[in-house]
C-alpha cells in the first residue's frame, strides 16, 4: 500500500512546472462544471416555476374543445377569448371595485400608520413597549378570528352589507403589519435628522411630513406594494361583506363565479385568471426597485 | 422627585404626552374598536345561542362541548393543519432554503433567475388556486398527461381525499418566494472568512453547509417554521378554492359548498368559523372555533417575539 502511494505521488512531485499547470487546468475543469451544475438546477427550479404560468397562458388562447385536449400549443390561437372574459357582464365592475378597495385601502393604510410608526421609533413615552407587543401580536392574527361581532357590527348596526366599506374604512385607523415595517425602517434614521429639524423650529408633525417623509420613500413604497397586493389578493373579506351583492364583488371573488358560469370552459377560465394575474405582475416589474430595496431593508434591521 | 419638577417642565411633559397620543391616536382607535372590543365580543357569544335573527340566550359551555365532542368537523380540521404543518412547513422551508442557496451560487443571468423564482409568490391567491386545480385536473389537466406519457402514476390530486393536501402542498412550494428572499439575504450576510477558515481546515461543501451555513442562519431558519407554522393554522383561501373549483360547487350564490372537499381532507379551522358562522348561522360555535384559532395564534407569535427579541429593542 506505501508502495502504491508513493508511486502514485512520485511523478506529480517530480514534474514540478507541468503539474502546476495541470493543477491549475483541473481547478478550472471543476469551476467550469460547478458553473454548468448550478445553473443546470437553476434551470430546472425556473422550469417548475415558470412552466404553470405558461400552461395557463396557452390554455387561455385555445379554444374550449382543445382545452380538454392533451394539445399544448393552441390553434389556432384565440385571442378572442380574452375579450369574451373582458366583456362577461361585471368583470368591469369587479375591476373597478377591486381598484377602490385596493387603491383607498392602501392611501388611508399608509397616511394612518405612518404617525404611529414615527411615535413608535422617535419618542420615548411609558407603554412603548407595551404598544409594540400589542402591534406584533395583532400582526399575525387572522381576520376570522374577530369576524363575528365584526360582520354583526358592519351589517346590524351599520347597514353596509353588500358593499366593500367595512374593508375600507377600518384602514384610516392603522394597519399592524404597516406600522411595525415602517418603524423599522424609522428606527434606521439618525436622530440628528429630527433634531435639526426640531432647532430650525420644525413641530413633530411638520418635521415627519417635510424631513421624515422624503427621506423614507423607498419604505413607503414598499409597504404601500405590500398593502395593495393584499387589497388585490383579499378573498375573505369581499366574501363576508360583498358576497350578497354582486355589484359589490372584487375580482378575486368574482374570478371563482367565473368558473361556476363557464362549466367546463377552461381555457375563459383561464383567460380570466391571466387577467387577475396580470396587473399584480406588471406593478411588481414597475416598482421591482422598491420592491427588492423594502425587502432587503427589512432583511438589514429585522 | 415629582414634587421638585418644575412647573414649566410639567407643562411640557403634559405638552409631549398629549403629542404622543396625537401620533398613537388612529392605532388606539383602531385597535379597541377593531380588535379589543369584537375580542371580548367573541368571548360573550362563545357562551350563547345565536342565530343572528332570535336575541342570543345564555347556553353557558354548551357551544364549548359541542364544537370538542359532537361537531364532526373539528377534529379533522386539526388534524389536517398537524399534517400540513409537518408536510407543508417542512419541505417550504427546505426547498425555500436550497433556491435561497442556488441563487447565490449562480453567477450567469442572477436576474432572471431571480425574478423567475419570485414571481409565483406574486400570483394572487384564487388565480393561483385556480390555475393548480386545471394543471391538475385528473382527467384533462396538462400534469397528468405528462406523467402518464413517462409512466408514472396519475394520482387524482384535488379530487382525491388523500392526494388533496399534497396537491396543496406542492402550490405552496410553488409560491415560495417569500422564504427564498429571507433566506438569500441571510445567507449573504454569513461571514466570509468563516468559511475560508472552514476550507483551510479541509472541509468539504456538506461539512461547510452544516458547521459554517447552518449556524449562521438557524435564527431565520426558526422564524421560517415559526411563522410558516401561524400561516398554515390560517391556512384558509387556498384549500377553500381549491375544494370548491375541484367540486363543481360553486357557492357564490345560489348552491352552498361545505368546505373540506374532497371529504373534509382540506378542512382548516378558518374555514369551520366561515361554515358554522356563515351557512349554518351558528355563531356561537362559530366564536369557540375563532377562539380556538386566536389561542393557537398567539402561542406561536409569543414564541416567535421571544426568539426574536430585535423585534422590540429600539435605538435607545
Amino acid at each position: 500500500m506505501t508502495q502504491a502511494t508513493l508511486a502514485r505521488n512520485t511523478p506529480a512531485r517530480g514534474a514540478a512546472p507541468g503539474a502546476d499547470a495541470r493543477a491549475r487546468r483541473s481547478l478550472r475543469r471543476r469551476r467550469t462544471l460547478h458553473w454548468i451544475g448550478v445553473h443546470a438546477l437553476g434551470i430546472a427550479a425556473a422550469a417548475f416555476f415558470i412552466l404553470p404560468f405558461v400552461f395557463v397562458l396557452l390554455t387561455a388562447l385555445m379554444s374550449d374543445n382543445q382545452a380538454l385536449t392533451r394539445d399544448l400549443w393552441p390553434h389556432p390561437f384565440q385571442w378572442s377569448n380574452f375579450s369574451t372574459v373582458w366583456h362577461t357582464p361585471g368583470f368591469l365592475t369587479w375591476w373597478r371595485n377591486t381598484l377602490l378597495y385596493a387603491v383607498g385601502g392602501t392611501v388611508l393604510t399608509v397616511v394612518s400608520s405612518l404617525p404611529v410608526a414615527y411615535a413608535l421609533a422617535k419618542f420615548r413615552f411609558r407603554g412603548r413597549n407595551l404598544v409594540m407587543v400589542l402591534v406584533i401580536s395583532t400582526m399575525m392574527l387572522p381576520p376570522q378570528v374577530v369576524i363575528i361581532p365584526m360582520y354583526l357590527f358592519w351589517t346590524k348596526q351599520m347597514g353596509m352589507d353588500g358593499t366593500l366599506w367595512p374593508l375600507i374604512i377600518p384602514m384610516a385607523f392603522g394597519d399592524a403589519f404597516t406600522i411595525f415595517l415602517l418603524r423599522q425602517f424609522l428606527l434606521t434614521i439618525p436622530k440628528e435628522y429630527t433634531e435639526a429639524a426640531k432647532v430650525d423650529g420644525c413641530g413633530e408633525l411638520r418635521t415627519l411630513v417635510t424631513v421624515i417623509v422624503p427621506m423614507i420613500r423607498p419604505a413607503i413604497a414598499a409597504v404601500a406594494l405590500f398593502q395593495f397586493f393584499y387589497c388585490w389578493n383579499d378573498y375573505f373579506g369581499p366574501q363576508i361583506y360583498a358576497s350578497s351583492n354582486p355589484a359589490a364583488w372584487t375580482l378575486s371573488y368574482g374570478l371563482e363565479s367565473f368558473k361556476g358560469a363557464h362549466h367546463t370552459n377552461w381555457n375563459l377560465t383561464m383567460a380570466a385568471t391571466v387577467l387577475v394575474m396580470a396587473p399584480v405582475i406588471v406593478v411588481f416589474f414597475f416598482a421591482q426597485k422598491a420592491f427588492i430595496e423594502g425587502v432587503t431593508l427589512t432583511g438589514v434591521k429585522g | 422627585m415629582s414634587a421638585a419638577v418644575h412647573p414649566l417642565l410639567r407643562a411640557k411633559r403634559r405638552r409631549n404626552a398629549l403629542r404622543t397620543l396625537g401620533f398613537l391616536s388612529p392605532w388606539i382607535i383602531g385597535f379597541s374598536v377593531f380588535f379589543v372590543y369584537p375580542l371580548l365580543s367573541t368571548v360573550y357569544f362563545s357562551f350563547m345561542h345565536y342565530n343572528g335573527i332570535n336575541p342570543p340566550t345564555w347556553t353557558g359551555g354548551k357551544n364549548w362541548s359541542y364544537v370538542f365532542t359532537d361537531y364532526p368537523f373539528f377534529w379533522p380540521a386539526l388534524r389536517n393543519t398537524l399534517w400540513l404543518v409537518v408536510v407543508m412547513v417542512t419541505l417550504r422551508v427546505v426547498f425555500g432554503l436550497g433556491i435561497g442557496l442556488l441563487i447565490t451560487k449562480i453567477k450567469t443571468g442572477a436576474g432572471f433567475f431571480r425574478t423567475a423564482f419570485y414571481l409565483p409568490y406574486l400570483a394572487p391567491p384564487v388565480a393561483a388556486t385556480m390555475a393548480f386545480v386545471f394543471l391538475l385536473n385528473p382527467g384533462t389537466g396538462p400534469v397528468n398527461h405528462l406523467l402518464g406519457d413517462v409512466g408514472l402514476p396519475t394520482p387524482g390530486w384535488f379530487t382525491d381525499p388523500h392526494w388533496s393536501k399534497p396537491a396543496l402542498t406542492v402550490l405552496a412550494v410553488w409560491g415560495i418566494g417569500d422564504l427564498m428572499v429571507i433566506f438569500m439575504a441571510a445567507l449573504l450576510d454569513v461571514p466570509k472568512e468563516q468559511y475560508e477558515a472552514a476550507e483551510l481546515d479541509g472541509a468539504g461543501s456538506w461539512q461547510r453547509f452544516r458547521f459554517v451555513t447552518l449556524p449562521n442562519i438557524s435564527p431565520i431558519v426558526m422564524f421560517a417554521v415559526v411563522t410558516g407554522v401561524i400561516q398554515t393554522m390560517q391556512y384558509y383561501t387556498q384549500p377553500l378554492v381549491a375544494g370548491k373549483v375541484a367540486s363543481g360547487v360553486i357557492g357564490n350564490s345560489g348552491q352552498q359548498f361545505e368546505p373540506g372537499y374532497p371529504d373534509k381532507s382540506t378542512l382548516t379551522l378558518p374555514q369551520l368559523v366561515y361554515s358554522q358562522g356563515f351557512q349554518h348561522f351558528d355563531y356561537g360555535s362559530a366564536c369557540v372555533i375563532a377562539l380556538v384559532l386566536f389561542v393557537l395564534s398567539m402561542a406561536f407569535t409569543a414564541l416567535l417575539m421571544r426568539r426574536r427579541s430585535g423585534f422590540l429593542s429600539a435605538e435607545d
